[in-house]
């Protein structure tokens, strides 16, 4: 703006004054500026270190090492309250992952569905779903999150009075309770079965590609690799002697034994973000399925292309252009709402963090990890992003 | 005459009726196709079984205005959670013979909202207005004038509180916005980035992480005596967040200006505060009114975020007036009302967006 073409013609007359000279200006403008943040910088540091020194609270990240001395409610991995801090944090972090993995999932799930919904020619589904979005935007999340926690604990009774809608399956307010399989070897190698699955599968949809460009014949890569992930693990199974040994959730004492424990901080949690974020991810859908004109469709039924070669073919590749990029920063809105844990108990990173600031008193230390925990999430994603626009322009011409 | 009110040879056929009025509605909309009858006769059936019950326990068995003890005794819904509470839930700990000046903030508040969302009105005299109401609703809050008490920001709570973070968070963010949004396009290296850093590393981070910082890191920032209510601690911190993402709706705005209005600028010999006071900025905030609409909505629900640093915020006294063992057990329908209550705020301010949206798109 400042250092426009004109800047050539310093070169012509020498003897403009330099505050008339914009390259020169520009200059000026940006030391006076990097000099006024670094002098409020250095007076903040300053005030924090003198600050610090008369509270005689620690700096640096030695506290990470130490003792953490509190308990967290669930955590996937090994955790006592031996632990140290970094520990903690871990758990901490591997928390808001599992979260946040679930989450993004079932909420693509229900926002497609429902945004699908939305262009239905049924009317009621139509309407239903246009409210669904409305109410689901229009409340905060936080109040939506505090809504399912208290009905978890006030509507559900006790453990001894429990819900149980299948055998199997209870529903208390300590949460949902259910049978899994009883720990096996086999269940390891089912899950590399699934990865292999969708590996070769991924090779096939590649060879299929490879194939129809040269020959035009179409091979069903989403169906054999449907058909694979199905296939390999009940092989597995099969292949291990079929264990049916189940893990059955039985009244003991005050609480129940056995089986998977799902807490209601986790479920009110989860139910929230799902709720809250797919009435957005609905609308995204929507706008991306109309954002593909209807002579797209038509062109293809006119090619011969069957409903699931159009659909497969013509419109996802142009909606997903269109909902990918909003879709993504849907995705970073849910991970970062997850922080909201902390409200109703539930032990995510920042929940976690917060009680080691509590503790330790070093607050800098404990909003910088906050802080970088969740940029390395934007960064991660802003890259992603930058690498699918380039592949989205590399196929557009 | 007496023609045309004979029957004509040729009778006009009406459709028939399976294709209009009602029926035919039903059959276009509803039972059009085989797997649109099934799903409506699913979705009617779901809301047979979920409707009533649910309007039973609401209106019929429900309880609007009584003790908390008669309520034991019923199984409908609980209201007078809400009634019996209203005045804590809407004006917190703002002290008890002083109500009626928050409650006339809110109105003042709630009549420049009114008379600014007609189109015409928007004139600079308008900004004036808005401060000066700003400035009256903050005398009003604070008093110390006009013989009126003063009441200390640590005792504004409930519904002003709501109203006081995301509006002035709105205001104060504003400029800040349309600066980091102008440094970011500028040509000058340093510039840019300092105003790249700081837009994506907010935009990067949860509220929630700035509202923590200024709960627990401001407070050493300051220097040894100087102190900073914790409410304007959290006001400084929204505002530090919703400038982040002003700047990117602005950025939006000013990308969509045409090369030509800069070169036709340039071209009459303004300089670059001309050319943006006089031209880039009155478009460009102009297309990007819907937007700012959205992010104030979007400051309005995130203020209720503040109830995690125990900021009194109306989240926050409907939890303290829930917290009281009487009223323990109808957290459901005091997050119903709260519920509604935030639906119509955030309903009006999305379905306005979407308005000024469709009457400002002049075309291109």
């Amino acid at each position: 703006m400042n250092s426009d073409p004109r800047t050539d013609t310093t070169d012509a007359a020498p003897a403009v004054p330099f505050w008339r000279d914009p390259a020169k200006r520009a200059l000026v403008f940006q030391v006076v500026a990097l000099a006024m943040v670094a002098a409020v910088s250095y007076y903040l540091f300053s005030n924090t270190q003198a600050n610090l020194e008369r509270q005689s609270i620690a700096t640096g990240f030695g506290f990470l090492d130490k003792e953490a001395g509190f308990e967290i409610g669930e955590s996937v991995i090994g955790y006592s309250a031996a632990d140290s801090y970094t520990r903690a944090l871990l758990v901490g972090a591997i928390n808001t992952l599992i979260v946040a993995v679930t989450g993004i999932i079932l909420t693509v799930i229900l926002g497609t569905l429902v945004g699908i919904a939305r262009l239905s020619s049924n009317w009621l589904i139509a309407r239903l779903s246009g409210g669904y979005i409305e109410v689901m935007q229009n409340i905060p999340i936080l109040l939506q999150l505090f809504f399912w926690y208290a009905l978890f604990y006030e509507a559900f009774p006790s453990p001894r009075q429990a819900l149980n809608p299948f055998t199997g399956v209870f529903l208390c307010n300590r949460g949902l309770i259910f049978a899994i399989p009883e720990a096996h070897p086999a269940h390891a190698i089912m899950a590399w079965g699934v990865v292999a699955a969708l590996a070769i599968g991924y090779g096939l949809h590649r060879w299929g590609q490879r194939r129809q460009e040269q020959t035009g014949l179409v091979f069903p890569s989403v169906k054999a690799t449907i058909g694979l992930t199905l296939l390999l693990p009940t092989l597995i199974w099969l292949v291990y002697g079929a264990p049916t040994a189940m893990s059955i959730p039985v009244m003991a004492g005050f609480n129940f034994k056995g089986g998977l424990t799902v807490s209601p901080e986790f479920s009110a949690l989860l139910l929230g973000l799902v709720l809250y974020t797919s009435a957005f991810v609905a609308e995204i859908v929507r706008a991306g399925i109309q954002s593909v004109g209807q002579g797209q469709v038509e062109a293809a039924m006119a090619v011969g292309l069957r409903p699931m070669q159009v659909l497969q073919l013509v419109i996802l590749p142009q909606a997903l252009r269109v909902i990918i990029p909003p879709l993504t920063s849907q995705m970073l809105n849910l991970t970062k709402n997850s922080s909201l844990a902390i409200a109703i108990g539930f032990s995510d990173f920042v929940a976690i963090s917060n009680t080691t600031i509590n503790q330790t008193g070093q607050a800098i230390e404990g909003v910088a990890l906050i802080m970088l925990f969740f940029l390395c999430f934007s960064l991660t994603t802003s890259l992603f992003m930058n690498w699918y626009n380039k592949k989205m322009a590399l196929v557009e011409r | 005459m007496s023609k045309s009110t004979t029957a004509s040879p040729r009778e006009m056929l009406k459709p028939p009726v399976t294709e209009v009025g009602v029926i035919g509605w039903l059959r276009g909309n509803l039972f059009n196709t085989w797997y649109n009858s099934l799903l409506t006769v699913l979705v009617v059936l779901l809301l047979w079984q979920l409707v009533p019950p649910f309007f039973n326990w609401a209106f019929v068995n429900s309880l609007w205005y009584s003790p908390a003890e008669e309520c034991r005794d019923i199984d409908g819904a609980c209201w007078s959670v809400v009634t019996q509470n209203v005045n804590f839930i809407i004006f917190g700990f703002f002290p008890e013979g002083e109500h009626w000046r928050p409650a006339s903030a809110m109105l003042l508040l709630l009549a420049l909202v009114l008379y600014s969302k007609n189109s015409n009105h928007w004139k600079r005299s308008l900004v004036w207005l808005w401060l000066a109401g700003l400035v009256t609703m903050g005398m009003l809050m604070h008093g110390g004038v006009f013989g009126m008490p003063v009441v200390e920001t640590a005792q504004w709570s409930g519904l002003p509180l709501t109203f006081m973070l995301a509006l002035f968070g709105m205001v104060a963010a504003y400029p800040f916005g349309v600066l980091l949004a102008l440094g970011r396009r500028s040509r000058m290296p340093a510039i840019k980035s300092l105003c790249v850093i700081y837009i994506e590393m907010i935009r990067g981070v949860p509220l929630i992480s700035l509202l923590f910082m200024s709960s627990v890191m401001f407070p050493l920032f300051l220097p040894e005596g100087v102190t900073l209510d914790r409410v304007l601690r959290a006001q400084v911190a929204i505002i530090m967040f919703t400038a982040a993402y002003i700047a990117e709706v602005v950025r939006g705005g000013l990308q969509a200006m045409a090369r030509g209005q800069y070169e036709a600028a340039e071209s009459l010999g303004l300089n670059f505060n001309q050319t943006m006071r006089l031209i880039i900025l009155p478009q460009a905030l102009k297309i990007v009114i819907p937007p700012s609409v959205g992010i104030l909505l979007s400051a309005f629900k995130d203020t209720s975020l503040v109830v995690i640093i125990a900021l009194y915020d109306v989240l926050k006294t409907t939890k303290v007036a829930l917290g009281n063992p009487i009223w323990t057990g109808y957290s459901t329908e005091a997050y119903i009302f709260l519920a509604v209550f935030y639906f119509i705020c955030c309903y009006a301010m999305s379905s306005y967006s979407r308005k000024l949206e469709k009457s400002l798109h002049t075309g291109r």
